[in-house]
């Protein structure tokens, strides 16, 4: 079986306990300097209603633990610096190291939020250089960059929706979200004060402009559609359907999710979106360190702008300052200017590229065709629309041998990779979701194709393999049924009877 | 260019498998009149030394060497180099939100780490595996206690964090809560007999902030009280988590919202940092954010898994608790290193550190004549004192020592104009405070239009 997996082999991995479980009474992995100031009886001076006797479950460890523990943790995680992780809609793209540098320089990550404006020029120009490249990427006018994340973008826009709309006199009631939409969609509306009106998709799996005509009334605050959408497609109608919602008053919102797909060749702002976020974790390659943080900047058009949240940049007589006196301004999306770390790391990455941000949006396209091509021949395509920067393909052939998309994305661990993104967009029944991003080689591809025709194969000829994968990890599939049933959430020590357990 | 990883033979080779003769075929399902015709116009390319270059000099623009008396929020202290060879490692930097936990255990163990050591430091039974900051943990615990109590009323302390309470009005606003903020009290603290005026049966929880956002702690354990009898929640959120070093826990508290940024993580001008949501077992079904749980394999080995999702977005989608899904993994993991490092000892100790610079500091500046402390209350390291002039006009000379003074808190309670946020950690040397006081003493001696000038 080995000599079918070219891209990794079986090595030991240290087993490693919970570091509560190495802990011991008086070690420690810092020394503090000595104290230069009279010392202060902390008790006394708070008083017993305030002040705290013993911290119980801190762990007491050396330093060489710390790092050994962490270490060892470290070493049971795929990442993108290990290869491929094709996970559709992710975007996991090299997070140049540079990057990180930059981030951790004395005078930017050492920077005060309140610090006088005149003493954070730098930051301020960082923040104001990265908006002027997002905008000039999307084609929009103004922009927020305080969204934490994703999904804290989507809350932002739609809270700007909110309030032009209400400008106008109606904020009204509804927000129209296709069915291959991202959950945060949806969840982002309701907290918007929306109620979610789902809509089909139509045979090819993209907007039915037909039945939008029908849908589109005066309660419909906005549409939220993904472009290019969930199945890697671009919506050729987009214009079309911006201009119907707007002659109906109505706002087209634009999750940026997939952006990749667009940089350098096309603009958002061009084909009539009002409002969009970006998923700067995403396109623009800051780490996602396995689950954040992110940033979700905000871009809209210019009659959304004196909405945005406060603060704003802005520039008088060549100095930059942060703005937070505007009477319209939906308000404060989150404290401070937002994960300014993380826009650090990704105007670094803009600049890395400059105008040639284009030919990573090419070569993602390219990798994304090249192994649809590769593929197709064995696992079902349900949608023939062209791809972009990734493909959907669905497990219908080999559910036939009762291997389930689960199933083989759980057989790639063995051969190497991440799993790909499973069982979403949820219009395709079993869907196998892969985006390889620009970061990967031709060879890189080549392996991955390899892997996933040998998979096809042993799904027909020895499925069990498959539907007991992964073979190769440290723990096999976990009893997940088990863990949301009588949920252990943290570490609580043993009772002493037990300790020498 | 460097990130891209094909030569132009290959890119021909890959056009030709795929059967197209050029790239822009592969663009053609986008209208000719939607794609772009000419490049983006966008500064760089940049090389690696050249980026460097530039963030110096935007580095140098700001405020490097500079003594810094600023915390209301955002707190400089001690950060060991292991945390961050830590965090530097791509096995955790470049890894995704671990949703395949065969290859994903590194994080999910430490995620499980995170959870249990912010349930030791805030005293409560579950927490989660991270929010974007203390901001949104705060309003999304509130949006969790209307969920639990069915109620609508939210009474929340004018002492808690401005932007803080900035951040729920504006997710309040469309969810028809009504935010009502209670005044403090000489004490610095929440007035407690305005509390028990304000609080019926129609409130969902009352919300403080301990230490405030004047520096001074709060009567939690009256606050819960309060709460509790009227069948509310009690809301506390911890803006600075060092104090939990030497202050009781809230335990009291049904719902606990940390922010974790003194844990590890540097200023950064305002994030990333990682706030967290702490809770009663009985509330976990509620909860906003990811969890991750114990668990085990066929084989009966100990791992670790994302569990109850079906609060999620991803599942629940327009019913979920919450809709955050990109959370601060890497800050928590940062929060997880950095406390193990302390330990039991190194955290008490820190806090002790800090109380006792934050005491010299308050007792060098009050021996300077016209400077009085402003509030009465207990304080852990950060204090209010009130000067006979307006802050801004001290700061401004502060600034030509190389010192960043007080915060001024007329920006955000126009009745302490004259009166400034003073926070000192265990950064803080003594020389550098003896330094800030008798630069003030020696401002304020002056008179205000030789200060202006």
């Amino acid at each position: 079986m080995t000599d079918r997996i070219k891209k990794a082999r079986q090595h030991t991995s240290q087993n490693e306990g919970l570091i509560f479980e190495k802990s011991a009474p008086g070690k420690r992995g810092t020394d503090l300097p000595p104290l230069d100031v009279p010392a202060v009886d902390t008790r006394e001076l708070l008083g017993a209603e305030y002040a705290r006797e013993t911290i119980e479950g801190l762990p007491e460890v050396s330093e060489i633990e710390v790092i050994r523990h962490f270490t060892r943790l470290s070493t049971w995680n795929y990442a993108i610096d290990l290869g491929m992780y094709p996970l559709g809609s992710c975007t996991m793209k090299y997070n140049p190291r540079v990057n990180e540098f930059v981030a951790r320089l004395d005078g930017i990550a050492t920077e005060h939020p309140y610090q006088p404006p005149e003493l954070a020029q730098g930051c301020l120009k960082i923040l104001a250089t990265l908006q002027q490249c997002l905008l000039e990427i999307t084609g929009m006018d103004a922009a927020t960059l305080q969204p934490a994340a994703g999904a804290q973008g989507e809350i932002t826009g739609l809270l700007l929706i909110r309030a032009c709309l209400g400008s106008r006199g109606n904020p009204r009631k509804k927000v129209l979200i296709p069915d291959s939409a991202h959950g945060t969609n949806p969840a982002s509306a309701v907290i918007a004060g929306y109620e979610v009106e789902n809509i089909r998709s139509d045979a090819r799996g993209q907007l039915d402009v037909e039945s939008l005509k029908e849908l589109v009334s005066e309660d419909v605050a906005a549409l939220m559609v993904t472009n290019p959408s969930t199945l890697g497609t671009f919506e050729p109608r987009i214009a079309e359907v911006a201009e119907l919602l707007h002659s109906r008053g109505a706002l087209l919102y634009m999750d940026g999710a997939n952006m990749n797909a667009l940089a350098g060749v096309a603009r958002p702002g061009d084909f009539g979106v009002d409002v969009m976020h970006l998923n700067l974790h995403k396109t623009f390659s800051t780490p996602h360190g396995g689950g954040g943080p992110g940033a979700g900047p905000v871009l809209v058009k210019k009659h959304l702008e004196p909405f945005l949240p406060v603060p704003v940049l802005v520039e008088k007589d060549g100095r930059l300052a942060l703005n937070a006196n505007r009477p319209q301004a939906v308000g404060r999306v989150r404290a401070f200017a937002g994960n300014f770390g993380v826009l650090v790391r990704a105007l670094a990455y803009t600049l890395a590229y400059g105008p040639g941000i284009r030919q990573a949006t090419e070569d993602a396209v390219l990798n994304a065709n090249y192994i649809r091509k590769a593929l197709e021949d064995v696992y079902e395509l349900p949608y023939a629309s062209a791809s972009m920067h990734e493909v959907v393909f669905s497990d219908a052939r080999q559910k036939r041998f009762g291997v389930s998309t689960m199933d083989i994305a759980k057989r790639l661990i063995d051969y190497g990779f991440h799993p790909y993104t499973t069982a979403f967009p949820l219009i395709v029944p079993g869907a196998l979701m892969i985006e390889p991003t620009e970061s990967e080689s031709k060879e890189e591809c080549d392996l991955f194709v390899a892997a996933m025709r040998t998979i096809a194969e042993e799904a027909a000829t020895e499925p069990e393999a498959v539907k007991t994968a992964p073979h190769s990890t440290r723990v096999g599939r976990l009893d997940e049924v088990a863990a949301a049933r009588k949920p252990i959430l943290r570490w609580k020590p043993k009772p002493s009877s037990e300790a020498a357990d | 260019m460097r990130y891209l990883p094909k030569s132009p033979s290959e890119r021909r080779e890959m056009l030709d498998a795929i059967g197209v003769r050029d790239i822009d075929d592969l663009f053609s399902s986008i209208p000719e009149d939607l794609r772009l015709q000419s490049p983006l116009r966008l500064p760089g390319p940049l090389s690696e030394s050249e980026l460097i270059q530039f963030f110096r000099e935007r580095a140098a623009e700001n405020a490097q060497g500079y003594s810094s008396f600023l915390g209301a929020g955002v707190y400089n202290h001690l950060r060991s180099v292991v945390t961050d060879a830590i965090l530097q490692r791509g096995e955790f930097l470049t890894s995704y939100t671990p949703y395949q936990a065969e290859i994903s255990q590194g994080t999910l163990q430490a995620i499980f780490e995170f959870q249990t050591l912010a349930c030791e430091l805030t005293g409560q039974e579950v927490a989660n595996a991270s929010m974007y900051d203390g901001s949104t943990a705060m309003t999304e615990a509130v949006l969790m206690a209307e969920r639990l109590t069915g109620r609508r009323r939210v009474l929340v302390a004018r002492s808690v964090h401005p932007e803080y309470r900035a951040v729920l009005a504006t997710y309040a606003r469309n969810l028809g809560l009504e935010i009502v903020e209670i005044g403090y009290a000489a004490s610095g603290q929440v007035d407690i007999p305005a509390l028990a005026l304000a609080v019926n049966a129609e409130t969902a929880a009352i919300v403080v902030q301990t230490p405030n956002f004047l520096g001074v702690l709060e009567p939690v354990t009256r606050v819960a009280q309060l709460a509790h009898d009227a069948a509310a929640l009690a809301v506390v959120a911890i803006a600075e988590g060092v104090s939990l070093g030497v202050v009781r826990p809230p335990a009291e508290a049904d719902i606990v919202a940390l922010e974790a940024q003194s844990f590890g993580m540097a200023p950064n001008y305002g994030g990333p940092y990682a706030g967290v949501i702490a809770t009663r077992e009985k509330y976990v079904r509620q909860m906003p954010g990811r969890l991750a749980g114990q668990t085990s394999d066929a084989q009966g080995r100990r791992g670790f898994c994302l569990t109850l999702a079906t609060r999620e977005q991803h599942i629940r989608r327009e019913r979920a608790t919450s809709n955050i899904c990109t959370n601060q993994a890497l800050c928590a993991l940062a929060a997880t290193v950095h406390l193990c490092l302390l330990g039991k000892e190194g955290l008490r100790e820190t806090a002790e550190q800090n109380v006792a610079k934050a005491q010299f500091a308050l007792s060098e500046l009050e021996k300077i004549p016209g400077v009085r402390r402003g509030l009465t209350g207990p304080v852990f390291n950060e204090f209010v004192i009130r000067l006979p002039r307006a802050v801004r006009l001290v700061n401004a000379q502060l600034v030509r020592e190389r010192i960043i003074g007080p915060l001024p808190l007329g920006q955000f309670y126009p009745e302490l104009t004259k009166c400034g946020l003073v926070c000192v950690t265990e950064t803080t040397s003594r020389a550098e405070i003896e330094r800030f006081a008798s630069a003030v003493r020696r401002i304020l001696d002056r008179p205000i239009r030789e200060n202006l000038t």
